[in-house]
């Protein structure tokens, strides 16, 4: 082999391994610069209380329930939809027109800027029920949508033609089939979505920001679904970019890298549960 | 019996109408934002408002020029891109082709982690690490400028090339490697010169979907790039399309024209991002053809 070829190998294995190495530094960095810059910032009375003018004293307990109401609102809504919009492409449509429209429909909403959602998601939601937790949840289920409807779409695909067919030969119908046999095979879908959606939902800021507002009330429930409140994410923003107050800036950003951590965590087990099911 | 038939054809209907459901979001999406979009650029003329070079909004006589923005958004993508996609494409044909399976599925995981970090706290670290970096390397007032911008975008536009990529290189037959292998090829020729052109379509779709990511980002560059409205320049602040909307967008009262600019500009971003899809399907298909 001559010597030119030898050097442009070595040149181009290095090349590979370089970049290799800035990608796992940068997440390391990433990781440790925020836990060392955030966590002496965490205390167990920021975590529970709300902010004080009176004490100026700063607490995040609004934002981590905020968020809570938020992730459970667009799940609620957001599952019905992407699972059965699933079940119609994987079980009931005949047309390929209709089939190939709707994913089509699916991936551009995948596409869209979350800054594009955050202003339809204000003149659609947010003038008809004010800027609040459920115009922000709206939103953020039409976000969520194509995630949801794509991992059930992978998981029902994957259901054996067999299973339907020795269902509908003992007699059952349709919708039967679908609910007893069906349903219950692709839960790993399901799962897969959820967790893909509550991490799009934690890290989301730029839809929230016109559609859920930025106030830091502790509300119930209920309320707090027609109120306007902002989520970690917004928080984070709002107090490193309007009020300067770096330290519980990062304290919010390392509990949030620490819920990607655990998310990625749950994706990853949960997939490997699934994997495992399936091959008994 | 028919009882149970008209059963099944509702049920049948309600599916339709949740499949249905993602074809009119889109609809009523581009609509909106159509609708939403018209008013300010007939008021402003739609050369004026596309070439007009300055952006004033809460001037006593005020301009609404975005072609700032419109450059600042191409300049910072594509300096995202010429960052991000060769990191990106390296890691990718390592990944898929040298890695051990260990190493892989560590490499994996940080990828994975890296998609997951919220874009604010990108920012943040953005803020406190590259700004100030950027003022004492290049001796300039404030930090806060394109060159951020253009690196965090860079930063987050990596794992979905990776992704991609990979998915991508891991397609290419194992026939067309030991084929060339057989030839006498080395193994680093055989990857770069059979294994990535075999998957070229799918890498194509990879950048193109970068693209996507660095163009539609807003919070993470609101707070590094500073935020004036300048023509872009590598040092100075700078104004992207979607942090000009998501900036004024508070500040704007409901109906004046500055907010129906706001959302002029979204308009002008949402077409980008529907070209940018449409091309992202032509490399799609043609990878399917292949």
């Amino acid at each position: 082999m001559n010597k030119k070829r030898k050097l442009s190998a070595l040149f181009i294995r290095s090349a590979m391994y370089l970049c290799c190495f800035i990608t796992v530094a940068l997440l390391l960095f990433m990781l440790g610069y925020v836990m060392v810059k955030g966590v002496p910032n965490l205390s167990l009375k920021f975590l529970t209380t709300k902010p004080s003018h009176m004490t100026g004293q700063i607490g995040i307990l609004p934002d981590i329930l905020n968020t809570v109401y938020i992730v459970l609102a667009t799940l609620c809504i957001v599952l019905p939809l992407g699972v059965g919009a699933a079940v119609y492409l994987t079980e009931y449509a005949t047309s390929q027109k209709v089939v190939s429209v709707i994913e089509y429909a699916a991936e551009t909403l995948s596409g869209i800027p979350s800054i594009i959602y955050g202003l339809v998601g204000m003149l659609l939601f947010s003038n008809h029920f004010g800027t609040s937790i459920l115009a922000g949840a709206l939103t953020l289920v039409i976000m969520n949508l194509p995630t949801v409807l794509r991992t059930t779409q992978e998981s029902l695909k994957t259901v054996p033609q067999s299973y339907r067919e020795s269902a509908f030969g003992l007699g059952a119908g349709k919708w039967r089939v679908i609910r007893t046999v069906v349903l219950p095979e692709c839960i790993d879908g399901v799962v897969t979505g959820c967790i893909l959606s509550v991490g799009r939902i934690l890290g989301e800021s730029a839809a929230l920001l016109f559609t859920a507002g930025f106030a830091h009330a502790v509300n119930g429930m209920i309320s707090g679904l027609t109120s306007p409140g902002a989520t970690l994410t917004v928080a984070l923003y709002v107090y490193a970019k309007e009020e300067g107050e770096f330290g519980v800036a990062f304290a919010i950003a390392a509990i949030l890298m620490s819920l990607t951590l655990l998310i990625n965590l749950l994706a990853m087990s949960a997939g490997r549960y699934f994997a495992k099911r399936r091959n008994v | 019996m028919k009882k149970k038939r008209l059963f099944e054809d509702a049920v049948h209907g309600i599916f339709l109408l949740l499949g249905l459901v993602t074809v009119g979001c889109v609809l009523i999406m581009t609509v909106y934002l159509i609708l939403s979009g018209i008013p300010a650029i007939k008021e402003i003329g739609l050369f004026h408002f596309l070439f007009g070079k300055e952006w004033a909004s809460t001037a006593s006589e005020p301009q609404y020029g975005i072609l700032p923005f419109i450059l600042t958004s191409i300049y910072g993508t594509a300096g995202a891109i010429l960052v991000g996609v060769p990191i990106g494409f390296f890691t990718a044909v390592f990944l898929s082709k040298i890695a051990g399976k260990t190493i892989r599925t560590a490499i994996e995981t940080a990828v994975n982690l890296l998609a997951g970090i919220p874009s604010v706290v990108y920012g943040l670290v953005g803020m406190f690490v590259l700004v100030p970096g950027i003022r004492k390397l290049f001796n300039i007032p404030d930090g806060a400028s394109l060159l951020a911008a253009i690196i965090v975008l860079a930063i987050m536009i990596l794992p979905s090339i990776i992704k991609v990529s990979v998915t991508a290189l891991d397609a290419v037959p194992r026939e067309y490697e030991d084929a060339s292998l057989a030839l006498g090829a080395t193994p680093i020729e055989t990857y770069f010169k059979v294994s990535v052109p075999a998957a070229k379509s799918g890498i194509a779709a990879a950048v193109v979907l970068g693209v996507g990511r660095a163009i539609g980002e807003a919070m993470a560059v609101m707070m590094v790039a500073g935020n004036v409205a300048n023509m872009p320049s590598l040092f100075q602040s700078v104004r992207f399309l979607t942090t000009a909307v998501a900036s004024e967008m508070a500040y704007s009262s409901p109906g004046s024209l500055q907010q129906n600019a706001l959302f002029s500009i979204a308009l002008v971003l949402f077409l980008f991002i529907m070209l940018l899809n449409a091309t992202l399907n032509f490399f799609l298909k043609r990878k399917k053809e292949n």
